[in-house]
């Protein structure tokens, strides 16, 4: 697979490790009243559809950004990369 | 044995003449030659047995669809099982053998299986060998797999290497055949980057086997001329003897060349390289097949596919037989009959299984309307009886059964190939690979000027999709030859009906299959094992559909398709590993003073990545342990000195770097004063407890971390990814400085005194100037920039000293010259290890990312008062459960008696099983110290357990024995050491 | 129903081999069941097969939606083990040895089950002592074990790469009665033992929801129709996610590929299964000849059961490090299997919060030698609505609770375990 970096443009996917869903950036707040309940599900439970999906890869063999790939599960084509801190930061989790 | 069956050279070059042997036996050939048509030439016509039956196979076609002749090339380590004959390249000194039988090929024993087909029957394994169970293993399965397999390897090392590469072009273009070199000449035109690939070492494709024109041209004519023009535009690659066997994703195509394997020897070159190729657009040209017909004994040597027997004649100038028998159901068995007779090859007739056809040959017998009912001959065909009962002598027949496109690669994705009844065939369906595109006989193009007129369109396209100008040259004039088709599939018969014919599986299998119920089409393949052999099934998936079709009663398209994974022919596993073998299956990373521990007797042991230096042996000292045991009571007694540079180092720069700290430790971060270095461990986010180090702050905003050795890369990813995914906006930044530091503990009580000739006077080292947990930026030996840190590990008044990595060979031997007035001794990780056992520290056997911070003993640590990563999920109730397991020590009842990692504790008396175990030994050693075993492990309860005598239960090793529970802190509990 | 032996074969062999029946039938569905089971690969057919053998339960339903065994039975690397550590997991892992170990007489088709010993390397102090705590395990829960030095590794793999390589071998763990089954067969063998004892096997067949009534579920609609059931049971593997999304569920899974190669067929060559922890990489020789070998997964999720190059070269890399012999074999042919990753490396069996719908799955890349275990302790579950007691931290609440069983301890990175 081949990952279109913002920055550096077209990256093979080996220079990546993966992590997961998108939705690992939210990670809940631990004073809410259901903070435990919250972290579990932020932790383990997942969409995990069979088509578009959001996720993280990690460029270590790279620049060591974080992007956010999203890409569909069947058929493996991308269709958005953008800079993990931007979708973090568009998602409210600036200070 | 002289060549009889040559009849002219073709477009071999017969002045150059190769020796080869098959079997021993010495033969000669042309260059130009495969092994498959120098052994036709040679009359040589039984070259293999079956793989159930054993019934003797000769060559049936003339390309990497091999299903038969697949023999031992080579021999010694390089030998090469499975090798298909049909492609190898004939070169001076060739030898093969061939494969699975026992006794001579000729007279092989095991085929006395033949005799007991009825019995050998689809499936028949699964339905005995059942009793009584114990002979399955013992009996049953040994002769099966023995009988099994084809080839052999030699069990030794492969001496050759092997290469990677990767290419990227515009457009790939697979196969340069009439549709491929069209393409290519298109796409090149128009400037596109190309590169063309045919798994041939001659291009041309089926160019080469056919007497058509092309451009006024002799077909193979046109293709060196298309060639040559080729080569000469610097934006095309042709790449001969390379076969593209994958489509992967986003364009990403696998290609294997072959560099050497028509050469006698390597040489020392790699022999293939595996190239990954990146491309935009790929057009695949991969044209056709030719498949077979079903009718009993349809599998003696001499039966081969028309197609063949045809590019033998013109291609390579050998008669497949003295006198051929064509059996066809479409026009282009045809061309082999005129072909045939046109290079002056007997045709004892023409079968037509079409009624009527428009097709006819001066001079030779036409026999319409029938077809071959059976075959005679062992190990050559001796006559075909047709199905009108008439019996006619042949030694070769050329079998027509129609073209089947070369869709593999467009299956490799989600590509599901769709009917086409005009060609009796499968033509790509949709759900192309991304960028994929198919032209000419691969796409159902099955005509010559039109497969031409293909190419051109598609290259055009493209180049019209990536932007370029197509050029305006017209394509190459042909001929349309004649090719209709009337499917005509199998003759029904009491005896067996080849289709796979290197798995023998016949159509008695395929109707047993529907019998039984394996209808779908994946369960015809896996209960028969159609398609199942190295061919993949290339000429025979078809057929066994259409026969599957007919024994259900259903068409060939609701019975099923026929899909394809990659590889589309097969590829060495040597050739997929490439470099990576031997030492160099990964880097291997080297610590600054590698050179010294060299050069004093030190064995290196592998911790990652790493190779570190394990202890360091002394003349006179003849075990291990003699080692270890001085090197630890040197440190101890006066002062040790260890390479510490493979401990992840992470920099920690920024106006929130303290508050990022809070985040990532358990612990308190934020409030570490300037100067200092503090101990932290850090949870993952489902709270497990899975790193531990010490973080130094050298300024308000500059934080020096450690990481274990085995976590370094995992750390730095973690945290990476919570100051940009997390925590977006603070002011933090990170960078690994691993390898940017070299580091040495200097431990012991001479350590100061060690270190005050190194460290630079302008630096108070005093245990008032710099106490216990201090930290600083210093300059040693002069000036050199250093930064020191006194943390301890070992238990000892100890130092770790870092400077930049190009002063490490250099800071070692000056340590060590300082520190020889005190008889500093280097110590390897296995002195490191016996003095972190004797302190009760855990590392990676109790950082095993199961155990938690409690578990570790070490649950206070993790603040309540603040959010850090893990804090939250660390709470969880069965993770904080009052008799869970707590790390503690534990001593041999008998001091004589050795402990051992891996055994699990039991309450005396009660029955060690899995409901009564207590916990786990994770790391002993032998205290010098204190001169017996110890060891540290998990418990249940433990730290309440003090003075409680155990079952240590080691069955595995039959080494049981009594252990006492104590406190993990076997030396110096108080740590008065360190502070000294 | 005709038994198969060695007698009957060489009848029908004598009589021209006419006479074999289908292995099983193809019904039409019922209007309702007490049981169906979604799903018609290993584990559903063993769950049906032991619900009617061994808890009386024949009223039964296996609804595939293609071919049984069209999924992971028929895509894996047909390994079998009981070779855990954790106490959640080796006892039920035992059980489905011993199940393995009787099954081919007990439903009456040969699944090639082959005890030829299952060898995992070791490299260094560390991965020995860690296997020492394992072995121990095993022999804990009656699995047995042996701990290997280097020498005797030697004797049983001499073709093993010991002098040149980058982590050298110090020594093993040996499971003897570890080995291989015929991984098609088995889901064979248990779907004509359930169709013998009355189950229906549905094929072709997509269940496309769930039937709910007062917040129950009472049953599924297919492409076929609406089906009423007592008990719905899913049991779909890597389509965990799609099917329990039917049913409003979010699941503590990933779907992500794993590739397995097999070879040209050769003759034998190497003993039972070896396993190269230290480079991703395991391999046994299969009764045809060829190698079957695999590694790592891909790592990104996906649904499709196909993988890319960068394992494929991994794999092959750890293959020619560990045994370098095997430099010119061919791999014949790569494909892919979906995994229903789970979030610690463990499975579920399990009854969820909606009642009467049953889920199963979770079996990362060890679901195939966990078929009998699996099937019987779902089974167990379905017939007598309490968990095996082999198979009581099967959980799905297991995560709120904190009780993972995690045997690799890399915590919720499905693409890790």
């Amino acid at each position: 697979m081949i990952i279109n970096h913002p920055l550096l443009g077209p990256r093979d996917a080996s220079e990546f490790v993966v992590k997961g869903a998108a939705s690992l950036i939210d990670r809940p707040d631990w004073q809410a009243e259901n903070a435990t309940d919250a972290f579990h599900d932020y932790m383990y439970l997942r969409d995990n559809p069979a088509g578009e999906h959001a996720e993280l890869w990690y460029h270590e063999q790279g620049d060591r950004s974080w992007l956010v790939v999203t890409r569909n599960t069947l058929t493996h084509e991308v269709t958005k990369v953008e800079m993990a801190r931007d979708v973090a930061r568009a998602r409210g989790r600036s200070k | 044995m002289s060549q009889t069956y040559r009849i002219n050279s073709g477009l071999t070059d017969d002045s150059q003449k190769f020796n080869f042997t098959f079997n021993g036996k010495q033969m000669q050939g042309h260059a130009g030659d495969t092994l498959a048509s120098a052994l036709l030439a040679n009359g040589q016509h039984l070259v293999g047995r079956s793989f159930k039956y054993h019934r003797p196979r000769g060559i049936f076609s003339s390309g990497s669809e091999e299903p038969n002749a697949l023999v031992q090339l080579r021999s010694g380590a390089a030998q090469e099982p499975n090798t298909r004959a049909t492609v190898a390249e004939l070169f001076d000194g060739l030898t093969a053998t061939s494969q699975n039988h026992r006794g001579s090929l000729e007279n092989d024993l095991l085929a006395v299986n033949d005799l007991f087909s009825n019995f050998l029957s689809a499936g028949f394994y699964y339905k005995t060998f059942m009793w009584p169970a114990a002979f399955w293993e013992k009996i049953y399965e040994p002769i099966i797999r023995s009988a099994a397999g084809l080839g052999s390897l030699s069990k030794l090392e492969d001496p050759d290497s092997y290469d990677h590469g990767f290419l990227h072009c515009d457009v790939l273009i697979i196969g340069a055949g009439p549709a491929g070199l069209s393409a290519a000449l298109a796409a090149g035109r128009a400037g596109l980057r190309v590169i063309l690939a045919d798994e041939d070492f001659r291009p041309g494709g089926r160019l080469n086997a056919e007497t058509h024109e092309v451009d006024g041209m002799a077909a193979a004519d046109w293709a060196s001329a298309a060639v040559n023009e080729l080569a000469a535009m610097d934006n095309v690659n042709l790449m001969t003897r390379t076969t593209v066997y994958g489509a992967f994703d986003h364009g990403v195509y696998g290609a294997l060349e072959r560099k050497t394997d028509h050469l006698l020897s390597s040489d020392g070159k790699p022999r293939q390289v595996l190239w990954r190729i990146y491309s935009k657009r790929a057009i695949l040209c991969a044209g056709s097949t030719e498949r077979s017909i079903a009718f009993a004994n349809n599998d003696r040597p001499g039966v081969m596919l028309a197609g063949a027997v045809r590019a033998y004649a013109n291609r390579w100038g050998v008669a497949a037989g003295k006198r051929v028998t064509v059996l066809t159901n479409n026009d282009d068995g045809w061309n082999t009959a005129r072909d045939l007779q046109a290079a002056g090859i007997d045709l004892a007739a023409v079968i037509d299984t079409r009624a009527e056809t428009t097709q006819g040959l001066t001079g030779v017998r036409t026999i319409a309307g029938q077809c071959v009912a059976d075959t005679a001959g062992r190990k050559l065909i001796k006559s075909v009886t047709l199905t009108g009962g008439e019996t006619v002598e042949t030694d070769c027949l050329a079998i027509a059964g129609g073209w089947s496109p070369n869709v593999h690669l467009t299956c490799h994705q989600r590509g599901r190939p769709t009917w086409n009844d005009g060609i009796a065939g499968f033509v790509p369906g949709g759900d192309l690979p991304v960028g994929q595109h198919v032209a000419g006989a691969a796409n159902g193009t099955m005509t010559l000027a039109a497969a031409l007129a293909d190419g051109r369109a598609v290259a055009n396209a493209v180049a019209k999709e990536l932007g370029a100008t197509a050029s305006r040259k017209a394509a190459p004039k042909a001929v349309d030859e004649a090719a209709d088709i009337t499917a005509f599939w199998q003759v029904s018969s009491k005896k067996r009906a080849w289709i796979d014919l290197q798995n023998d599986v016949t159509t008695k299998d395929v109707k047993q299959s529907n019998a039984e119920g394996f209808r779908s089409v994946e369960h015809l393949k896996r209960y028969t094992t159609l398609g199942m052999a190295t061919d993949q099934g290339k000429t025979s998936n078809v057929l066994g559909l259409a026969v599957m079709a007919d024994a259900s009663g259903k068409s060939i398209p609701e019975t099923g398709t026929t899909i394809f994974r990659p590889p589309y022919s097969p590829v060495p596993i040597g050739a997929l590993a490439g470099r990576a073998r031997g030492k160099d299956f990964r880097p291997t990373r080297l610590t600054p003073s590698h050179k010294y521990a060299q050069e004093n007797g030190a064995e290196f042991v592998e911790t990652g990545m790493w190779m570190r230096a394990q202890w360091f042996t002394k003349p006179g000292e003849t075990h291990w342990r003699q080692s270890v045991d001085r090197e630890v009571l040197a440190t101890r007694n006066s002062v040790g000195i260890c390479d510490v540079t493979t401990l992840g180092k992470i920099d920690v720069q920024g106006r929130d770097a303290a508050e990022f700290l809070n985040k990532i430790y358990a612990n308190a971060f934020a409030k570490l004063p300037v100067g200092k270095v503090r101990y932290g461990i850090m949870l993952r986010e489902d709270g497990i407890c899975y790193d531990d180090g010490t973080t130094a702050r050298l300024a308000e905003n500059h934080f020096v971390m450690t990481t274990t050795t085995a976590n370094a890369v995992v750390v730095f990813r973690d945290m990476e990814f919570a100051r940009q995914c997390l925590y977006p906006d603070m002011d933090v930044h990170l960078i690994s400085v691993t390898d940017g530091w070299a580091q040495f503990a200097v431990a012991g009580q001479n350590a100061r005194k060690l270190l005050q000739k190194i460290v630079d006077p302008s630096t108070d080292i005093s245990n008032e100037g710099f106490p216990f947990m201090a930290c600083g930026e210093v300059t040693v030996c002069g000036g050199t920039p250093a930064r020191l840190f006194r943390i301890s590990f070992s238990g000892e008044l100890a130092y770790e000293v870092a400077v930049p990595a190009r002063y490490g060979d250099s800071m070692i031997r000056a340590l060590m010259n300082a520190g020889e007035e005190f008889d500093a001794t280097p110590y390897g990780t296995e002195a490191l290890g016996v003095m972190r056992i004797e302190k009760g520290h855990a590392a990676g056997n109790e950082l095993n990312g199961q155990t938690t911070a409690q578990n570790l003993g070490m649950g206070r640590m993790v603040s309540k008062k603040k959010d850090s990563i893990g804090s939250t999920l660390s709470e969880r109730a069965a993770m904080n459960t009052d008799d869970g397991l707590r790390l503690v020590g534990f001593k041999p009842v008998d001091p004589s008696v050795t402990l051992s990692a891996g055994s699990h504790f039991f309450t005396k008396g009660a029955t060690p099983n899995m409901d009564t175990d207590q916990g786990w030994m994770t790391s002993v050693a032998y205290s010098p110290m204190l001169g017996h075993s110890i060891g540290l492990g998990f418990l249940n309860s433990g730290s309440d357990r003090m003075g409680e005598q155990l079952l240590a239960y080691d069955a595995l090793r039959g080494n049981d024995c009594e252990v006492e529970v104590v406190s993990a802190h076997f030396f110096d509990p108080e740590g008065k050491r360190l502070r000294d | 129903m005709t038994n198969y032996s060695g007698l009957k074969v060489l009848w029908q062999g004598l009589t021209g081999n006419k006479g074999w029946k289908p292995v099983w039938r193809e019904p039409e569905p019922k209007a309702e069941y007490d049981v169906i089971i979604v799903g018609g690969g290993g584990h559903g057919l063993a769950t049906a097969y032991y619900l009617a053998k061994e808890f009386g339960v024949t009223n039964v339903a296996v609804i595939e939606k293609g071919w049984i065994g069209s999924g992971n039975i028929g895509r894996n690397t047909t390994i079998v083990r009981s070779n855990y550590l954790l106490k959640g997991n080796e006892p039920f892992y035992e059980q489905s040895m011993k199940l393995w170990e009787g099954l081919e007489q007990d439903f009456n088709y040969n699944a090639m089950i082959s005890q030829r010993g299952i060898l995992n390397l070791y490299h260094s102090d560390a991965q020995r002592d860690a296997f020492a705590r394992r072995g121990n395990a095993m022999h804990l829960a009656g699995a047995g074990a042996e701990l290997l030095d280097q020498d005797k590794v030697r004797k049983m793999a001499p073709f093993l790469d010991y002098d040149n390589a980058r982590f050298p071998i110090k020594g093993a763990l040996l499971q003897k009665r570890g080995g291989t089954v015929r991984h098609d067969a088995v889901a064979w063998g248990y779907a004509r033992g359930a169709d013998m004892r009355g189950v229906d096997i549905i094929q072709n067949c997509e269940v496309t929801g769930f039937q709910m009534d007062g917040g129950a579920c009472v049953g599924v609609q297919t492409s076929k129709g609406n089906i009423r059931a007592k008990k719905v049971a899913v049991c779909v593997a890597g389509s965990s996610g799609r099917v329990m999304e039917k049913a409003g569920m979010r699941l503590p899974i990933e779907s992500h590929v794993l590739q397995a190669f097999v070879s040209e067929g050769l003759k034998p060559t190497i003993p039972g299964v070896i396993t190269f922890g230290a480079g991703h990489f395991y391999v046994s020789q299969s009764d045809k000849g060829g190698l079957v070998f695999g590694g790592d997964l891909d790592g990104y999720n996906t649904y499709a059961q196909r993988g890319n190059l960068p394992v494929v070269e991994d794999v092959c890399e750890g293959g020619m490090a560990i045994m370098p012999m095997i430099g010119r074999s061919r791999l014949l042919r790569m494909w892919g299997g979906v995994m229903d990753m789970s979030m610690d490396g463990s499975p579920y069996i399990d009854k969820t919060d909606i009642d009467g719908l049953y889920f199963n799955g979770g079996w990362c890349y060890g679901g195939f030698k966990a078929t009998p275990a699996s099937g019987f302790c779902y089974a167990h579950l379905l017939a007598t609505d309490r968990p095996h007691e082999n198979a009581t931290e099967f959980r799905l609440d297991r995560f709120k609770r904190g009780a993972m069983i995690d045997e690799k301890g890399v915590g919720a990175q499905p693409n890790l375990h």
